[in-house]
């Protein structure tokens, strides 16, 4: 009944048929909790953007079947699955639109997922709720609606797109390296603020990320991808005390690979 | 100064085709060479119509529809068979070559002696100048102030934030393939539009005025581009408007000159070709004060 999104067996291949053809997920299978906050971590090429990616609907899946909230999703097409699932990117250019200002950017994700007519794009109560969501921003964003974001920084840009994924609370909140991009004070901002709000706002989050130590210090699960297979799932108290070192030993054991820590940490 | 006026009023007219190409060019992104197509598909219909004695209103409108239509087909074809949005124009014009020779009946058509919407202001005891002006007026500022209205509703939010970002609008659950195509419509409809308007102040309509009309509209861009920055949808079209009016006015000049009308469309082509390369060829003289057009910004 709190299962909020179930993968199984899911399969993907890109370029079939071609020299090039490339297994990306062997066989994904997960069972997610509502509430539940899963950091990803892996190696490059491990496949955890095609995972994301497979969730989101930007390409059909091989093999496999996704259910969210016990709704079959599988077929759907990634505008209507947007009805449920928000992204945030690692590039900050993507999850924004430039040359919209920051209201009209949130007006944007305000309609996520819902019928567009011909009303109003920006009603007064809309912009009321703008400004209170982006005073809680604490980047002054909220005395600069009417400013085109194309002007603004990558962090409040990234700390936008992410009020922009939750001002209406997705089903689900897939989060790809989002502050990878970022130099280290402004990438520890936007990690505080995405915490903030997954709590308050009770969000099941997906979140890719490099850095081990962000993986282990932030959510309840943590789930380690390998080769297109997940080959770490711990979650609970064995996940708060874990550390760095018994990671390391957890993939070894379980990939039958020893790792070369940077492929791991480093981008 | 009478012939300065005739080629302000004129150039309000082809505004709204400027403004047309400025919906495709700069919102949704797209290079549509329907404009070529459709802006003779709009002389068309309001000339054939009005020779069959069709009110100028129901002329002028049919003329939009039709325009509109044309856009429907490029559009479909860009986004649904993923035909390059050149190629689909190009497809798209080339057809309607043969449709607006079959819908005229023969290469021109002259519409002298029918009402036309500069008559029936022409009746109100006024010049054709001033008649045309008026017109042209009304015409511009009735579109700008719908277009206004229109990309600020939820649908035209979401047209514009699909031209700007594709990927980042379709995460946010818009249909971007219908919006491309609701843009490709409009944009044509006033192309046609301005065809209609043009051919009623003209008096005849001809198989090959669409020629060049693209590298009008860009070049109307273009120049509003250069001297004005970063303003809001409704002043940018209204700097296209005066983009327009310039592209008339510096015409008028070479034909002052003695040039040869028919060496306007190089003319036409030079001056394209060094509005858009200006801020290339100013980062390579760094005396030069830079002026960066970034695309026309909206809000
Ligand atoms: N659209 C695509 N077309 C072809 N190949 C793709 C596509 N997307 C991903 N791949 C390939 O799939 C493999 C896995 O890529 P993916 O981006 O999922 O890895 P990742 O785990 O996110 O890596 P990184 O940590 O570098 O972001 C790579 O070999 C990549 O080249
Ligand atoms: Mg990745």
């Amino acid at each position: 009944m709190n299962t909020a999104l179930e993968l199984t067996d899911i399969h993907k291949s890109f370029e079939v048929g071609t020299v090039n053809e490339n297994h990306v997920l062997k066989g994904i299978s997960l069972t997610i909790q509502k509430d539940d906050f899963i950091t990803i971590i892996g190696g490059n090429g491990a496949g955890k953007s095609t995972f994301l990616n497979s969730i989101a609907g930007n390409f059909p899946i091989d093999k496999g079947y996704i259910a969210i909230d016990q709704v079959d999703i599988t077929r759907t097409p990634a505008y209507e699955r947007a009805k449920y699932i928000s992204r945030v990117f690692q590039d900050a250019k993507m999850g924004t639109a430039t040359r919209l200002t920051i209201e009209e950017n949130l007006a944007v994700a305000w309609k996520r997922g819902k019928k567009r007519g011909f009303a109003r794009g920006i009603k007064e109560s809309q912009r009321k709720i703008f400004k209170e969501e982006l005073t809680k921003l604490d980047l002054g964003l909220e005395n600069r609606l009417k400013m085109e974001v194309g002007l603004l920084s990558g962090g409040q840009r990234q700390a936008l797109t992410l009020l922009m994924a939750t001002i209406v609370p997705p089903n689900l909140l897939l989060l790809d390296e989002h502050t990878a991009a970022l130099d280290p004070k402004t990438s520890e901002m936007v990690m505080n603020l995405t915490d903030r709000i997954i709590k308050e706002k009770k969000l099941t989050a997906l979140m890719i990320t490099h850095n081990m130590e962000q993986a282990i210090q932030y959510g309840n699960r943590l789930i380690m991808m390998n080769n297109g297979q997940i080959v770490v799932d711990v979650s609970g108290a064995e996940k708060q005390q874990l550390t760095v070192p018994d990671l390391l030993n957890l993939f070894k054991k379980n990939s039958g690979q020893a790792v070369t820590e940077d492929a791991l940490i480093l981008g | 100064m009478n012939i300065i006026l005739s080629s302000i009023s004129q150039g309000l007219l082809w505004s709204i085709m400027a403004i047309g190409v400025y919906l495709t060019f700069r919102i949704l992104d797209v290079a549509d060479l329907t404009t070529e197509g459709s802006f003779p598909l709009g002389a068309a219909i309001c000339g054939s119509l009005l020779v069959n004695g069709i009110s100028p209103w129901i002329a002028t409108l049919l003329a939009f529809i039709g325009g509109a239509a044309a856009g429907l087909v490029s559009g479909y074809l860009h986004v649904k068979w993923r035909i390059p949005a050149l190629l689909a124009g190009i497809i798209t014009m080339t057809g309607l070559y043969s449709i607006n020779l079959r819908i005229m009946g023969q290469a021109n058509l002259y519409i002298l002696g029918e009402g036309t919407l500069i008559q029936s202001v022409q009746d109100l005891g006024v010049s054709k100048t001033v008649a045309v002006l008026i017109v042209g007026t009304l015409a511009v500022t009735l579109v700008i102030g719908l277009l206004h209205l229109f990309f600020h509703t939820e649908i035209g939010l979401a047209i514009r934030s699909t031209g700007d970002n594709h990927a980042m609008s379709e995460a946010n659950g818009i249909r971007t393939g219908s919006m491309k195509v609701i843009g490709y419509m409009l944009g044509n409809g006033l192309i046609a539009l301005s065809g209609a308007l043009l051919t009623q102040n003209n008096g005849f309509a001809d198989i090959s005025m669409g020629i060049g009309t693209i590298v009008i509209g860009l070049a109307s861009i273009i120049i509003a581009e250069v001297f004005f920055h970063r303003l809001t949808l409704a002043k940018r079209l209204l700097t296209v408007v005066l983009g327009s009016i310039v592209y008339r006015l510096l015409l008028l000049l070479v034909l002052e000159m003695n040039v040869d009308p028919q060496d306007l469309k190089l003319f036409s082509a030079i001056l394209l070709a060094i509005a858009l390369g200006l801020p290339a060829i100013q980062s390579r003289l760094p005396k030069l004060t830079s002026t960066k057009t970034k695309g026309g910004s909206l809000s």
